[in-house]
């Protein structure tokens, strides 16, 4: 198992509690695994219009694996302007 | 040349223009986005913006490297405001400068309609009677 470190802001960061939680996956586990595993554990991630993940800064698609080292964070639909 | 800012202090839509100003250019578009005091009929007293900090500012960034690919303009300033602002406080304000105008305004339309759809900023609205973060729900 890998200890993933998230990151959650705007109404991600309500929904988990906190502006950071870690998450334990498979090794090899991929960001589609990551946002099963978060609307298990938080149905609220299911009202939500959308929820992308980005992987060391940069949106990550659902097939990219993750690792111990990544900077994970929830960005649910962005309002900035 | 680019400038990319987030800021905590309110923005000065005068160094984005200052920014983009120069000798070969011949026209400056600037957007400056405001605070409405109102939201589909419904008073709004504040907005809290929140940004993924890093992310925010190499998404917009990306955004200005479009914008220059894409459209002939030389010179591009976006500053990008996060915490609490007020009714009529400005949270962004794009300026670019091109040798011809078309371009400039093409640009300008251009980094703001993509600002809001790619670059990781949250606005929250606080209402006399509850608050909600701007777009998250369908």
């Amino acid at each position: 198992m890998m200890k993933l470190k998230i990151l959650a802001f705007g109404i991600s960061r309500d929904i988990l509690g906190g502006a950071e939680l870690t998450i334990e996956l498979p090794d090899g586990g991929t960001v589609a695994d990551l946002k099963t595993e978060l609307m298990r554990r938080f149905p609220e991630f299911s009202k939500l219009k959308a929820l992308a993940v980005a992987v060391n800064s940069e949106y990550a698609q659902p097939g990219q694996s993750l690792q111990e080292r990544d900077e994970v964070a929830l960005i649910p639909p962005v309002s900035g302007g | 040349m680019t400038d990319i800012q987030l800021h905590s202090i309110p923005l000065n839509a005068q160094a984005c223009i200052d920014f983009v100003s120069g000798p070969e250019i011949g026209g400056i578009a600037v957007f400056v986005g405001t605070v409405r005091n109102q939201t589909r009929g419904k008073r709004v007293l504040r907005l809290d913006f929140e940004a993924y900090e890093p992310m925010a500012i190499s998404e917009m960034r990306k955004i200005a490297e479009n914008a220059r690919s894409r459209f002939s303009i030389d010179r591009i300033s976006m500053h990008h405001r996060v915490g609490r602002l007020e009714i009529g406080e400005i949270p962004v304000v794009i300026a670019v400068g091109a040798p011809h105008r078309g371009a400039a305004f093409e640009a300008c339309q251009y980094a703001i309609d993509t600002l809001k759809e790619t670059v990781p900023i949250w606005k929250k609205e606080h209402f006399e009677d509850g608050e909600v973060w701007v777009a998250a729900h369908p």
